[in-house]
């Protein structure tokens, strides 16, 4: 800690504050004019709004922690089991036979030596085997979770294309449009997704991979197209469209230029939230049977089939529900650490520990200079 | 002479943010009195609000106060949370800035009243709804037994500072603190809550600490004067000391970027022409235009009718009726009210955010009653419009060399005409070209007004609009913003409808004054005219109304007023 930001400013420096006709060549010397700025904008000073936004994202723990997991949970089920041209390091396919074995159970360990475990070792079936179905438990897993964030990730796609349209459009110019779209939302917003899916997925005898995630995604857009509408809806009284109309801005332009980036906090963290829910609606539908059916596997298929194997062998439950619990988790908090990032308003309330700690060491650091206020005046 | 009510003594605040100290109040002292009014003022970030919330013991957990706040006795700093609850309103209360937000809305204002005396005092409710009755008559809201059983929304605004009044004086309490009480009010409900609070001041025995920024309700109310700068107390003494004779820079400055209502057009009409002609140069008057024929109006307005669109099932709002208003080329044209008289919405109508429903409507020579979307485009290259929050006019995520060349964007310019537009623009607004990449919320309110100035002016229009453009600002922030507007309109020669509450930046500005109330025109005419003769009863109340800064003209003025209102009362 500087000591100047101890000092009151220099009264001369102030009364010039707002008036900036200073030498170009100091362009970002902030520090000259800093007491019309709040503490937040302090803060913030000298940054463009993206460096602002992954400076704050950056910082949220959470996000950073669950982004690093769920880069490793990708990465590890592409390479392992392999995805269309990349070949995979693991031995087993999901659709191979394999012979029955000795011990069904999982062999990988993470116990170290030191502490009576294995080390940390691998084995021949790390998450168990399947002795009934012949199935390996760890190709298995890995193929559901590509599966898994292929549907969300479809479904992410197609929600956030149609919900911020239809939401953009009502909410921009009202009316019959908002009238008439929202009454459309509304109409699929009262249709219980699974049995509207499931049916779709009946009568059009598809449950392929694709299948599912178009219907997913065809049906999960209305709660961010309300959301989007209202923000809309707030967003078109300000000052600032006005001044874009007054400038002569076509609708299209105040749309998407003005408008549409105000709303990107709201729909970052509407659509990770939509896809945590995605994958809990896709293990619901292949739940009941519908969805991503075998020899396919999804992550929800997989919790479906080994339901009943709980008790005996909990194995083949608990590695598959475990995985849609960490990805759940981990898009939750990223959804999180970016819903902070994108508020400007965001502050950062201190810590009462540190707050307490602080004060002890001002009170310290002002006994040692008691003529500090004499200095500045 | 008894002890005082609110000794604080080399009080220190500190902000913490992000692991530095910030300070926001620094070895603050003085007295209050009972029965005496203590004014401290100050600009946005001057710690005027928070030595007052100090007092009650407000302030956010990162603030760290040092030093001694006395209240009746009690020393706040380091109290803890209980004793301080019975404390505050008991010992001292508060009289907030917005009456509309402080007061719970779904209360009646007779509970809410009756709520501070039941959880300080053991009080039968029946007997709490008397003493609220009592108190709402006290501070002369008429037919308090009725009014005790209203809402908050039932009551004008003016009632509701009333009430919010009413429930602060609720305990007599020793110490009142009225941070910015009149500033959310319309300038005749002003006068009038100035004039009841002192009334108040004698009829209850307490200690009156008012927060303003307002150097005219300071002239009005206070006895002494502390003024405030950075978090220091930079001046301190009566209220004539200060504003006759102010010793430190900053007052003399602050005191300076007032506006003061009459000055200029008192010195033209009483024909002292070297005492006008130094004001004239002092506040850079407008020269006064020649009267303009029909032909060449930049606007005329006959006899037209706003309306706000219907939406739904809420019938189409009629805010604006009958009015007619011409604007020449060059010329300033100041158009005044009180909030809801339809002021914007003249404004947003020229530029046709708003649709003329009847009457002829005539805008740099086409005409805008039922314009074609084409013809608007077209009559939109000349005309723009500077808005009141300079906050929200500007788009956050935009950096402001953007917002500034979109106009010249959507007619068309080049990518290099525009470069070279933008940064001729900021120099204009006297802004560092350097800051065409910073964002909105990177700069001060001043900075972001200029913004919108320069923006206005992008495609060097004929005619602006300005509304409320300076009602944001600091005075003194206000003085350079109207300073830079003046010598710009010089330079370029627009012709400005002026939209403001403020009939005192109007009279800076504006060679004819148009006053309008509940959507229609009262009067339009020359600004001498309108400031020394009105012709209409609501011009004169509206000029009466606003508080100089000068102590002693506005004790005169109140007696000008009293009878005024006195003579209305009895036609």
């Amino acid at each position: 800690m500087s000591d100047d930001h101890l000092l009151p400013p220099d009264p001369d420096e102030v009364s010039e504050m707002d008036d900036l006709r200073v030498d170009p060549h100091r362009e970002s010397d902030f520090e000259k004019f800093p007491d019309e700025l709040t503490h937040e904008q302090r803060e913030v000073a000298g940054l463009s709004q993206g460096q602002i936004v992954r400076k704050r994202f950056f910082r949220h723990k959470g996000a950073m922690i669950s982004l690093v997991v769920l880069a490793f949970i990708i990465i590890v089920a592409i390479t392992s089991v392999g995805a269309g041209p990349i070949p995979g390091w693991y031995q087993w396919q999901h659709t191979d036979l394999i012979p029955p074995v000795q011990d069904e159970g999982p062999t990988i360990s993470v116990v170290p030596s030191f502490l009576g475990g294995e080390g940390l070792a691998w084995g021949e079936h790390p998450f168990g085997v399947d002795n009934q179905n012949g199935k390996d438990l760890f190709a298995l897993t890995m193929r559901g979770v590509q599966v898994t964030l292929v549907v969300i990730l479809v479904l992410a796609l197609l929600s956030v294309t149609l919900g911020v349209m239809i939401g953009a459009l009502a909410g921009f110019f009202g009316g019959w449009t908002d009238s008439v779209l929202m009454r459309i939302t509304d109409v699929i917003l009262i249709l219980p997704l699974l049995v509207i899916v499931s049916v779709a997925a009946f009568s059009f005898g598809a449950s392929g991979l694709w299948s599912v995630a178009l219907a997913l995604g065809l049906f999960s857009w209305t709660g961010l197209a309300r959301l989007v509408r209202a923000e809309f809806l707030a967003l078109r009284e300000r000052e600032f469209v006005d001044a874009a109309r007054v400038a002569g801005a076509s609708p299209t332009r105040i749309i998407f230029k003005h408008i549409l980036p105000n709303t990107v906090g709201t729909i970052v963290v509407s659509t990770t939230l939509l896809m945590g829910a995605g994958i809990l609606t896709e293990a619901a539908l292949s739940f009941i049977g519908f969805g991503i059916q075998a020899p396919n596997v999804s992550l929800g298929a997989l919790v479906n089939d080994y339901d009943t194997a709980f008790g005996t062998r909990p194995w083949l439950f608990v590695f598959p529900g475990a995985m849609i619990v960490i990805i759940v988790l981990c898009l939750q908090f990223i959804g999180d650490g970016m819903r902070d990032a994108f508020d400007p308003r965001q502050k950062r309330i201190p810590k009462f520990k540190d707050l307490e700690k602080k004060q002890e060491e001002t009170k310290a650091d002002m006994a040692t200079r008691p003529n500090r206020m004499h200095l500045g005046g | 002479m008894s002890a005082p009510v609110l000794s604080v003594d080399h009080l220190d605040i500190d902000f913490w943010v992000d692991g530095v100290w910030y300070p926001a109040v620094v070895d603050a002292s003085f007295e209050l009195d009972s029965g005496e009014v203590l004014a401290i003022v100050g600009e946005s970030g001057s710690g005027k609000s928070t030595t007052a919330l100090a007092t009650m013991g407000l302030l956010p957990k990162n603030a760290n106060v040092r030093g001694s706040i006395v209240v009746d006795g009690t020393e706040v700093v380091g109290l803890d949370q209980r004793t301080l609850r019975s404390l505050r309103g008991r010992l001292a209360s508060v009289i907030f800035q917005e009456p509309m937000t402080a007061l719970n809305p779904v209360y009646t204002v007779g509970f809410q009243i009756a709520e501070m005396l039941r959880s300080h005092q053991a009080m039968a409710p029946k007997a709490a709804r008397k003493r609220a009755i009592e108190l709402l008559d006290l501070v002369e809201i008429p037919n308090p037994d009725v009014r005790v059983d209203s809402y908050p929304h039932q009551l004008s605004g003016g009632q509701r500072q009333r009430a919010m009044i009413a429930q602060a004086l609720a305990l007599d309490p020793k110490l009142l603190i009225a941070d910015e009480p009149t500033t959310a009010l319309d300038v005749t409900v002003q006068a009038e809550i100035l004039k009841l609070l002192r009334d108040l001041r004698d009829r209850i025995d307490a200690g009156v600490l008012l927060i303003t920024h307002d150097m005219g309700v300071v002239a009005d109310l206070s006895d002494r004067v502390l003024v405030m700068q950075n978090g220091e107390i930079v001046e301190r003494g009566t209220s004539s000391d200060v504003f006759y004779r102010p010793q430190h820079p900053y007052t003399q400055q602050l005191l300076g970027s007032v506006p003061h209502l009459g000055r200029l057009v008192n010195a033209v009409v009483a024909g002292d022409e070297q005492r006008a002609a130094a004001i004239a140069e002092a506040t850079d008057e407008t020269t006064t235009v020649a009267p303009v024929t029909a032909a060449d109006r930049i606007v005329d307005l006959r006899n037209v009718a706003v309306e706000y669109p219907k939406r739904g099932r809420t019938p189409a709002f009629r805010a604006v009726d009958g009015i007619d208003l011409d604007i020449g080329p060059g010329e300033v044209v100041g158009l005044v009210g009180e909030s809801g008289s339809g002021k914007t919405t003249v404004g947003r109508a020229i530029v046709g955010l708003l649709p003329f429903v009847e009457g002829e409507a005539d805008v740099l020579g086409t005409s805008m009653v039922g314009v074609s979307k084409d013809d608007l485009r077209a009559v939109r290259r000349d005309l723009s419009f500077v808005f009141q929050d300079p906050g929200s006019s500007l788009n956050p995520r935009l950096p402001i060399g953007e917002s500034i060349g979109e106009p010249m964007l959507l007619a068309g310019f080049d990518a290099k005409a525009r470069e070279d537009r933008i940064s001729e623009l900021l120099d204009q607004v006297e802004l560092a070209r350097a800051l065409r990449n910073r964002y909105p919320h990177e700069l001060s309110g001043g900075q972001r007004q200029r913004v919108g100035i320069a923006r206005a002016l992008a495609l060097r229009p004929k005619l602006l609009i300005a509304d409320e453009p300076t009602s944001a600002l600091d005075v003194s922030v206000q003085a350079k913003v109207l300073d830079l507007f003046q010598e710009l309109q010089r330079e370029i020669g627009f012709a400005c409808l002026f939209i403001s509450h403020d009939l005192a930046v109007v009279e800076i500005l504006a060679s004819r004054i148009a006053v309008m109330q509940h959507g229609k025109l009262v009067e339009f005419g020359p600004r001498e005219q309108i400031l020394t003769h009105p012709a209409d009863p609501y011009t004169k109340r509206l000029l009466a109304a606003v508080p100089v800064p000068d102590p002693e003209a506005q004790q005169l003025r109140r007696q000008e007023r009293d009878a005024l209102i006195a003579a209305g009362a009895d036609d």
